[in-house]
């Protein structure tokens, strides 16, 4: 059913070298809008830096990434955002002296109508802009279940909570592909249901296309419904969860021959 | 709901602001010689001080860059002010420091200092954007240094000025530069300056500007990935802050009969020097501005004390001798500062009026907490 739809995030033969070091090669992957994707392999197998090349922060060294058909070649990391791609970091990076909200609004900027003279002199639309902007922000928390956090620090969180952070704040930059890198490392089983739910809401109500790294296996095997493998920069296998389950390589991969 | 608050807010601070430029102009305006001689003129210099602090936080408390050449931007400003003066000063567009035509020369060297300054801003602002930390902080000095020399080297600045006569020089008789009544007189223009360069500078950190800026400091990478555009704000931040310093530049022509590049320069030993700045900055405390202004009056007057006041002459022998070297005493007050209250002498909150009721529950609440911390090393 998949197929027929046209995909909102392709990659064509994207690579990067750094040195000598093929860190990622060939690597091709189509998602439509609704699907959720999870992308695994062994550490240092390149998982990050696909995303890195998918977000604009690395420079690919071959191949090109496409948004809704459009190529996003020599775009700046903020351009990629504007085109609609939004990510989560495998090392939680927030805005640590920035309160929940505000963090959330940050990512907000790009999207808000004023300037410096509304800002400088409190028009009405500055008004407005900002109690919309509130408003949808405390919206974007309920989903993640932080909307009794907003006004404390963010670095006051406890570790999950800054996880679910992340991605309330990924979800305010208006996301067509929502890229989410290991969102449920160091979190315990409570902890890890909850951010189930949490996806499970955002790819229901947000009908997004979700790109979903993780190593915790019976999470991704749950809420993927199709995977890619990758091990040294290679893509290995790419299926259905159960076929991955079986298939020779990935398990020589994940146990080494 | 919400927004009726904000509103009572703004209306306690607009009366607050109001009464007390109104009580400091009535004061000003009937004291005494001493007022005249020495109380004006220091209000003068707090002014700029100010809004020389508060405007440096945007850059290195909000932003998080170190700029070393923040005094760069002054000397464009005073020196812009100076020769727009004196141009239409010897175009006969007044003749007297009085009157509506002063008036608005007066007004417009004061914009036009901080638009001149700014668009030095956007110059510095650029090396901004591939460099960071020291090497930030090298250019900036550079810069501060680079623009004394330049202003020095260009003739009608430096020199000849203006075909008769120079900025240096004829300020007091001419230009800007006003005398201890004039000061009294013109105190409103100053005050006003100041009152409207903090509001502008509050607004401008508490917009989706501030939150933008502020994301950079904290994570470059992560404020990038939620689609700030870093670039742009790092250079705006810059102009901003360098449209504030141009303006307090006018402020400085206004309040000394001459001006010299020397007083700009980075070698400069007084309290005008762009280190002396980001001193202030730290000690009131990175990312707020009211702590910049508590803190710029304070150093200005522990400077002021420490040259003209009694108390020094007061200390014992050995201690006097410290005060003889007036930097050393500043450094071991940023010392103490960075030690004792990192975050500045304010702490990690704004000075806000509407907060004046909630003190008293603070302060039980921080007596409760040490008691109750001690109470625990007891049990220990
Ligand atoms: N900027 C860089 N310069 C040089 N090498 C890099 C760079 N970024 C990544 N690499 C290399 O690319 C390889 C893949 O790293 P990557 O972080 O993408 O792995 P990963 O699959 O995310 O691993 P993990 O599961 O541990 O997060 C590693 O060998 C890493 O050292
Ligand atoms: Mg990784």
């Amino acid at each position: 059913m998949s197929e027929e739809k046209k995909p909102v995030l392709e990659t064509r033969g994207l690579g990067i070298s750094f040195g000598g070091l093929h860190a990622v090669s060939d690597f091709n992957i189509s998602i439509c809008s609704g699907e959720l994707v999870g992308l695994i392999g062994p550490n240092g197998a390149g998982k990050t830096t696909v995303f890195n090349l998918l977000t604009g922060v690395y420079v690919p060294t071959e191949g090109t990434v496409l948004l809704n058909g459009v190529p996003l070649n020599g775009k700046k990391v903020h351009q990629f955002v504007a085109a609609g791609v939004a990510r989560t970091f495998q090392n939680i990076r927030l805005f640590d002296d920035m309160t929940v909200i505000e963090n959330v609004k940050v990512a907000f900027t790009k999207d808000i109508k004023y300037g410096l003279v509304d800002a400088f002199f409190r028009t009405p639309r500055f008004w407005r802009e900002e109690e919309a902007m509130t408003k949808k922000a405390m919206e974007l928390l309920a989903i993640c279940g932080l909307e009794d956090k907003a006004d404390v620090l963010a670095s006051s969180l406890p570790y999950g909570q800054q996880r679910k952070l992340e991605i309330a704040r990924a979800l305010a930059t208006d996301m067509k592909v929502l890229l989410l890198d290991e969102p449920a490392a160091g979190m315990n089983p409570t902890e890890t249901a909850e951010l189930l739910a949490c996806i499970n809401t955002i790819r229901d109500s947000f009908g997004i296309a979700i790109l979903l790294i993780e190593h915790d296996m019976s999470l991704v095997m749950n809420v993927c419904e199709r995977i890619q493998v990758i091990d040294y920069g290679v893509t290995i296998a790419s299926g259905l969860p159960e076929e991955i389950a079986q298939n020779p390589k990935v398990i020589a991969a994940y146990l080494g021959e | 709901m919400k927004k009726n608050g904000i509103g009572r807010r703004y209306l306690i601070n607009f009366i607050a602001t109001a009464v007390f430029f109104i009580l400091a102009l009535v004061v000003c305006g009937n004291g005494g010689s001493r007022m005249k001689l020495s109380v004006v003129p220091s209000i003068w210099q707090c002014c700029y001080l100010i809004i020389m602090a508060a405007s440096l936080n945007l850059v290195l408390g909000f932003l998080g860059q170190l700029s070393l050449g923040h005094c760069g931007f002054m000397a464009v400003g005073a020196y812009s002010a100076a020769l727009i003066s004196l141009a239409f000063q010897r175009a006969g567009f007044y003749e007297e420091k009085s009157g509506v035509a002063f008036l608005l020369v007066l007004l417009l060297s004061i914009v036009a200092a901080g638009v001149l300054a700014a668009l030095l801003g956007v110059l510095v602002g650029i090396p901004a954007l591939r460099l960071k930390g020291d090497y930030l902080a090298i250019i900036t000095l550079g810069f501060g240094m680079i623009i004394v020399n330049v202003i020095n080297n260009i003739p009608f600045c430096g020199q000849q000025g203006l075909g008769q006569g120079s900025a240096s020089s004829a300020l007091y008789a001419t230009g800007l530069g006003f005398s201890n009544d004039e000061k009294v007189q013109y105190l409103w223009v100053a005050l006003l300056t100041v009152i409207l360069c903090l509001s502008l500078m509050f607004m401008f950190v508490r917009s989706k500007y501030g939150r933008a800026i502020r994301s950079i400091r904290d994570n470059e990478i992560a404020s990038e990935s939620s689609g700030v555009n870093v670039n742009y704000y790092k250079v705006l931040t810059f102009t901003v802050s360098a449209f504030f310093a141009g303006v307090t530049g006018a402020l400085y022509a206004c309040s000394n009969a001459a001006l010299a590049t020397t007083s700009f320069a980075f070698t400069n030993g007084s309290i005008l020097n762009s280190v002396f700045i980001v001193v202030m900055v730290v000690v009131g405390g990175m990312g707020f501005l009211t702590g910049s202004v508590i803190a710029a009056v304070v150093l200005f007057l522990l400077n002021y004390t420490i040259k003209n006041g009694a108390w020094v002459a007061a200390l014992p022998a050995f201690l006097q001798n410290v005060f003889t070297y007036p930097m050393l005493v500043y450094s071991i007050a940023l010392i103490i500062v960075i030690v004792f209250r990192p975050k500045g002498i304010m702490g990690s909150s704004e000075f806000a009026l509407c907060d004046i009721p909630k003190w008293k529950g603070w302060l039980q609440q921080y007596f409760a907490s040490r008691k109750a911390g001690k109470e625990e090393l007891r049990h220990e």
